[in-house]
């Protein structure tokens, strides 16, 4: 598994990922440049992302929706604060409401390969209940699945 | 969970305010692992007795504390309700994150 740590802070609404991948930098920030590599990854298994829209570039934005295993549609767009290839970006999520979600991603390459680090910020429990809807029951939904990926 | 979702909007925005103040940070901290009274919070600041109970007041209008009486000592406890949903669902981002990053690695991994 390429997670290297999980820390979650509840005061500060918190989560911050590091992982690490074996491949080099540029392969890594292609994956996140390119909207057909990136909707391979960004939904969870229960909800696929589709990627209708992604300026990847300082104030540009990102839009896109998840399918639900209902079929439902739970669409989202992002607004690219910064953009600094192949190093850096910061993305918020939720445009339009007041309390957005705050996405920082840094890159760096490592002596095995490259490096992930990535932090998102909750302004509120409200913004983390309604950044995916559907969110807990889909897991529910896909606890077997979960299991298996847990322990792998 | 109802109650959450039925929050206002200013509640929501006293709760982000309350959230980036470092000192206001530091008493909800400190307010989790035991309920401090308010005098004892005052002791660990350099600043007033009423400075600390504004900053108490502020986490409590958000809702992130309480006070109780206790004596002539005010105990100032976290809301546990709040951050256990906080916990919750952060909780559900790892899995996310981690299903995400396992993803993310198979697509990586392509053509190799």
């Amino acid at each position: 598994m390429p997670i290297t740590s999980v820390t979650k802070d509840p005061e500060k609404l918190s989560l911050t990922v590091v992982a690490d991948f074996p491949v080099s930098q540029e392969r890594l920030w292609a994956a996140w440049e390119d909207p057909r590599q990136l909707e391979r990854f960004w939904g969870p298994p229960f909800a696929p992302a589709t990627f209708t829209h992604h300026d990847f570039r300082t104030g540009g934005r990102a839009e896109y929706f998840l399918t639900g295993p209902n079929g439902e549609k739970w669409p989202n767009s992002w607004k690219f604060a910064a953009v600094n290839p192949i190093d850096f970006f910061e993305a918020e999520d939720g445009d339009g409401d007041d309390m957005p979600t705050s996405m920082t991603f840094t890159f760096e390459t490592t002596a095995t390969g490259s490096r992930m680090i990535h932090v998102t910020r909750f302004s509120s429990v409200e913004a983390m209940e309604k950044t995916i809807p559907g969110m807990e029951e889909g897991f529910r939904a896909a606890m077997p699945q979960l299991d298996a990926l847990l322990e792998a | 969970m109802v109650v959450l979702r039925e929050e206002s909007e200013e509640s929501l925005n006293q709760l982000f305010r309350a959230l980036a103040d470092g000192t206001r940070r530091d008493i909800l901290a400190r307010a989790i692992v035991e309920a401090p009274t308010v005098s004892g919070l005052a002791a660990h600041y350099e600043m007033s007795f009423a400075a600390v109970q504004k900053h108490v007041a502020v986490l409590q209008r958000a809702g992130l504390v309480r006070k109780r009486a206790n004596g002539r000592e005010q105990l100032v406890s976290t809301d546990h309700e709040r951050l256990k949903r906080a916990t919750e669902l952060l909780d559900s981002y790892e899995v996310l994150w981690r299903q995400r990053v396992a993803q993310l690695d198979d697509v990586l991994r392509e053509g190799e």
